[in-house]
């Protein structure tokens, strides 16, 4: 436990020391209040009953997602890796499970920080407009837990991508494609509708984005949630697989 | 024993790193690994840390086995990798608490032991530095402090001078010197002078194989056998020649000009008796003159290139 918090701190921390955390963070922000701009330029002029971070979530909430999660994550274990330090950390008396949980974690507490900025941003709009159903506050914690859990997901992969490699930019480009393919499977649901069977049943069980607007509207299916948190266990356990295969090659 | 390693085999897709190896490290000793480039030191390292897997045989560390007891054996090893890998953007202090507490170091008792290490390392004046600011000479010093912070039993050091100066080399060799006083420790190089001055014993691989084993002392003897006699004296060449001729403590000899009226005689001894008296009773009886007379016992550079020369220059030799 100690060595993973240890980890987890070291890794949390290590966020901070480079320029790529501020340029995400930066990034993010930038397109959070953008898009915060926007909405409210709408809204002024047609009243919507939906509330906010439902109508944000329709919007650039998909691309922060799919280029954060490759940049967070490439790091991971690529740059441990390519400049050695791998070894030292592997020689010390800590297990694969711990290592991969602590990057994990790290990850996912700055992803969860870039996120701060949309509380804000309904907060204002919460002041301004009170008792309006735009900031409603199960929306916005079903929002909170649809982000957290995307983001396990996309934060696990980009794991399992960066334990694939010593290149981050190859790291990168693996974790973009896998979190691409679940964003463009909700695309696939929609014409194969027609011809009800398995296949239209698992793309829906997989499509992120409808989920994430469920979640947003402050809607939470078990089965989502289920979901994101097995195929992030899956992608963990296929990173934990990978450091360990330094064992058996 | 604190290590214990026998018939060490390890494959990569298609080469054999290290083969058949099998030798023992007593607790208190200081072993150094020599070899070239490619001879398997490294890997036999790594897997004396648990970085990697034997293909077969078994190693073990303080009696625990590298591969079924890891993270006992893990805890036991200080382990300081070739290259000296570091976390650049951190600073001294912070990364030897990190280390301290990932090796399972509480918190007063990691601080009490960076204080410690940052002392015997001589790191106190860099200690809030970046390491990636630092010169060479003290990123190596923080390698070993990394090594050195659990106080583990078993020290493992692959290459600890590689790229210092003489200076820094002269202190890292101080402080593994002074390291062996308290642990058991093992360290590779290629570096001969390092090798003989810190080591109480030599390993010497080629090839993925141990070629010998044994102090340096006994090195020299053993391959180096007698060594040879340099002579410089001034005496007509064919004197010289019939004289060196009809001693027969010599087994064959050389002779070149040297400045002056001087001859070098470079005398390869048969036997291990001394002939140094009788070579200058002979010029005191001759009435030659002699400048110099030295005897010159192989050094262990010598016995390393002997040993390490591939086989097909040996024959051609």
């Amino acid at each position: 436990m100690q060595a993973y918090l240890t980890l987890t701190r070291r890794e949390a921390g290590s966020f901070f020391c480079s320029w790529i955390g501020y340029v995400v963070l930066a990034g993010a922000m930038f397109l959070m209040g953008l898009s915060f701009v926007i909405l409210l330029d709408k809204l002024q002029g047609e009243p919507t009953p939906m509330p906010l971070t439902e109508l944000f979530v329709g919007g650039c909430f998909w691309l922060i997602v799919l280029c954060s999660a490759p940049i967070i994550t490439m790091r991971l274990f690529a740059v441990e890796k390519s400049s050695g330090t791998f070894e030292t950390l592997m020689t010390a008396p800590v297990s694969d499970w711990q290592v991969v949980l602590a990057k994990f974690t790290a990850a996912m507490i700055f992803y969860m920080l870039i996120w701060l900025p949309l509380l804000a941003c309904v907060l204002t709009l919460r002041y301004f407009a009170r008792g309006s159903s735009l900031s409603d506050p199960g929306a916005l914690g079903g929002s909170y837990l649809g982000i957290f859990l995307t983001g396990c997901l996309y934060m696990a992969a980009g794991c399992f991508a960066s334990a694939l490699t010593r290149s981050q930019v190859v790291a990168a480009m693996i974790s973009f494609a896998i979190g691409l393919a679940f964003f463009l499977a909700g695309f696939l649901g929609g014409p194969l509708d027609l011809q009800q069977g398995w296949a239209t049943q698992a793309l829906h069980c997989i499509n992120v984005m409808d989920q994430m607007k469920d979640y947003a509207r402050g809607v939470v299916d078990t089965r989502s949630i289920v979901f994101c948190l097995t195929s992030s266990l899956f992608f963990l356990f296929l990173a934990s697989r990978v450091i360990e295969s330094r064992r058996w090659r | 024993m604190m290590i214990d390693v026998c018939n060490l085999t390890k494959n990569y897709a298609g080469t054999t790193a290290v083969a058949d190896v099998s030798f023992h490290v007593e607790r208190g000793e200081i072993v150094g690994l020599l070899g070239p480039n490619g001879a398997g030191k490294s890997t036999t390292m790594r897997i004396l840390s648990c970085f990697i897997p034997a293909s077969s045989g078994t190693v073990k560390v303080a009696g625990l086995d590298v591969f079924t007891q890891s993270e006992e054996v893990r805890r036991r090893i200080g382990y300081m990798p070739e290259n000296n890998p570091l976390h650049q953007e951190m600073r001294v202090r912070e990364y030897l608490k990190f280390r301290a507490r990932l090796k399972g170091l509480g918190r007063a008792r990691s601080r009490e032991r960076v204080d410690a290490v940052l002392a015997q390392c001589g790191l106190e004046s860099v200690n809030k530095r970046i390491i990636g600011h630092l010169s060479k000479g003290y990123r190596q010093r923080v390698g070993l402090a990394d090594a050195l912070v659990h106080e583990p039993e078993l020290i493992i050091l692959d290459e600890p001078t590689l790229g210092l100066d003489p200076s820094q080399i002269r202190s890292v060799r101080q402080l593994v010197k002074d390291l062996g006083r308290r642990h058991t420790v093992l360290l590779s190089s290629h570096i001969l002078p390092e090798v003989e001055m810190t080591c109480n014993r030599v390993l010497i691989m080629r090839e993925g194989r141990i070629l010998a084993d044994d102090t340096p002392e006994n090195l020299q003897k053993t391959v180096g056998k007698n060594g040879h006699l340099i002579a410089e004296i001034a005496a007509p060449l064919q004197e010289l020649e019939t004289c060196w001729e009809q001693m027969p403590e010599l087994s064959h000899y050389t002779i070149t000009a040297a400045e002056g009226d001087y001859h070098r005689c470079v005398l390869a001894l048969a036997g291990s008796h001394d002939l140094r008296p009788k070579i200058f009773a002979l010029v005191v009886e001759r009435g030659w003159k002699l400048r110099e007379l030295s005897r010159v016992r192989h050094s262990l550079e010598e016995v390393y290139i002997r040993l390490t020369r591939p086989e097909s220059e040996e024959e051609t030799l």
